[in-house]
């Protein structure tokens, strides 16, 4: 059964394919990766099984469930997913918000949600207003330890920071970045400065424009209901939506000459750098060497 | 107190939505999550609609399903000065429910490209979709210039806009959701500019204010 997409480094990832609280047991549930048509199974004993569709033999593909989603890989996966550990705390609510499909590639996903800058204008009266539109100074990093990129001290002044939020606040903002078309978003917690609240974005490529972005939301917050709690995120990503669609070339280029950054877009810089480093070919336009 | 059953990504919620603030009405929304939990498609909410479409109004002893129903409804009974949906003018009447006919067809083209792309209702047939949208925005564009050649700003002969450019906008202006182009439809695209100005007007997620003024 032959794989059209033959970058190893996308194909050696795990990938998001759905969030668990969707499936129903022993129903076969069908997607896209890569290009691929991919067939999956959750059974009763919460274990799941994935193949490519189209493959008579039904050779098993490397699965795994982690953090409320079932992820797939079509080539050599590493044996760990990063670390969320904040998932497994047993105060917190996790919600899966909702999964869209968006006309864009991964990595310009990736990248808008790390982006401060388009809060006040975007997501206005929400995540941002105008004047507060200043994107302050913040820290960025690329940990070779854990492998992933960190944006740190990272402030915003939101008008509604969450869907339990009763006034603007300054809010203070943790970016981590472990996995190429995974994003991981750390916020202050309207009703517990001293935690924050998680946001994450999980994106399956489908191809190299077209993607499927998982939401979901790991919150302290126990009196918003999950209906709630995904209504707020899905105004948020329908907002987000035509930007990522209009995006101009739909594909991440790498090379820092393409186009001009602000410093505002430090982590995103240190994303491309980061996805060059690994030698990403799918979904971007890779730098001229 | 009126009542609507929204769903705050939907095009034809959008629609009421608009009335509704045009109007300067205070409601209700009583949300009903078509996404992912397909509340639409409840028994609870079969029993509303059986037809398990949003969206749905409710005013007191009234329950009005079909987006271009409630319109006619919310113009006729709270419209004091009678511009959105007049009907002392058969000819402009029968030209207004020509138009929100028109509206649902493109429900059934742009929003179905919209789903298929965006919730993965993988059941239409994408390509099918887009060419109908685009035989219907043509035809669409064709008439607002022809409009504009005769100094009319909108979709139904007059110096206010209808229920008819209600009905059109919200699939129109979400329909790159769905991969459908509105860059061949200038006189579209100048209609859309004016709707978007006029006093009252809202925004849902995927749709955005005009820009400033250009001189």
């Amino acid at each position: 059964m032959e794989i059209s997409c033959k970058d190893p480094v996308i194909l050696n990832q795990w990938h998001p394919v759905s969030s668990l609280d969707v499936l129903t047991m022993d129903t076969v549930e069908n997607t896209i990766l890569l290009e691929s048509k991919i067939s999956f199974q959750l059974n009763s004993k919460e274990e799941v099984t994935a193949w490519l569709s189209l493959d008579d033999e039904k050779t098993l593909l490397p699965t795994r469930i982690s953090y409320g989603f079932i992820w797939v890989s079509l080539g050599n996966p590493p044996k760990d997913l990063f670390l969320f550990p904040e998932f497994s705390e047993s105060d917190r609510q996790n919600v899966a918000t909702g999964v869209f499909g968006v006309n864009v590639s991964a990595g310009r996903t990736v990248e808008n949600f790390l982006d401060m800058g388009h809060f006040p204008y975007v997501h206005s009266g929400i995540l941002g207003e105008e004047p507060h539109t200043e994107v302050k100074e913040y820290d960025v990093e690329i940990s070779e330890e854990r492998d992933e990129v960190l944006a740190t001290s990272c402030k915003f002044y939101q008008p509604q920071a969450a869907v339990n939020s009763n006034e603007g606040m300054d809010v203070d903002y943790i970016y981590r970045v472990p996995h190429i078309n995974c994003a991981l978003l750390y916020k202050t917690s309207p009703v517990d400065d001293a935690r924050l609240d998680v946001i994450i974005i999980f994106v399956q490529p489908m191809g190299e424009e077209w993607v499927r972005a998982h939401t979901g939301m790991c919150l302290i917050d126990d009196e918003s209901t999950a209906e709630q709690i995904r209504q707020f995120q899905q105004t948020i990503f329908g907002q987000d939506k035509p930007i990522l669609e209009n995006q101009y070339p739909k594909q991440l280029p790498l090379d820092s000459r393409i186009e001009t950054p602000i410093r505002a877009d430090k982590s995103a810089i240190a994303y491309r750098r980061w996805l060059s480093q690994k030698g990403l070919q799918y979904g971007v336009i890779p730098s001229a060497i | 107190m009126i009542e609507l059953y929204d769903y705050e990504l939907s095009g034809n919620c959008y629609k009421i939505r608009l009335m509704l603030s045009f109007l300067k009405l205070d409601y209700v929304s009583k949300k009903v999550e078509f996404h992912p939990g397909k509340e639409h498609k409840s028994e609870k909410f079969l029993e509303i609609n059986p037809l398990g479409q949003l969206p749905v109004l409710s005013d007191t002893n009234l329950v009005l399903r079909d987006a271009q129903a409630i319109l006619v409804y919310l113009a006729r009974k709270y419209d004091k000065k009678n511009i959105w949906c007049p009907i002392d003018d058969p000819e402009k009447l029968g030209l207004i429910a020509q138009w929100l006919s028109f509206g649902d067809l493109i429900t059934g083209s742009s929003s179905a490209a919209r789903l298929h792309d965006t919730l993965f209702y993988t059941e239409f047939d994408i390509g099918e979709c887009r060419e109908r949208a685009h035989a219907q925005f043509r035809i669409l564009d064709e008439h607002l210039f022809f409009q504009e050649q005769l100094n009319q700003s909108w979709i139904c002969d007059g110096e206010k806009p209808t229920i008819a450019d209600i009905a059109c906008f919200p699939y129109i202006a979400l329909s790159e959701e769905g991969g459908i182009s509105r860059m061949s439809y200038p006189a579209i695209r100048r209609w859309m500019d004016r709707f978007k100005r006029i006093d009252g007007f809202i925004v849902m997620p995927g749709v955005f204010p005009a820009g400033p003024r250009s001189f």
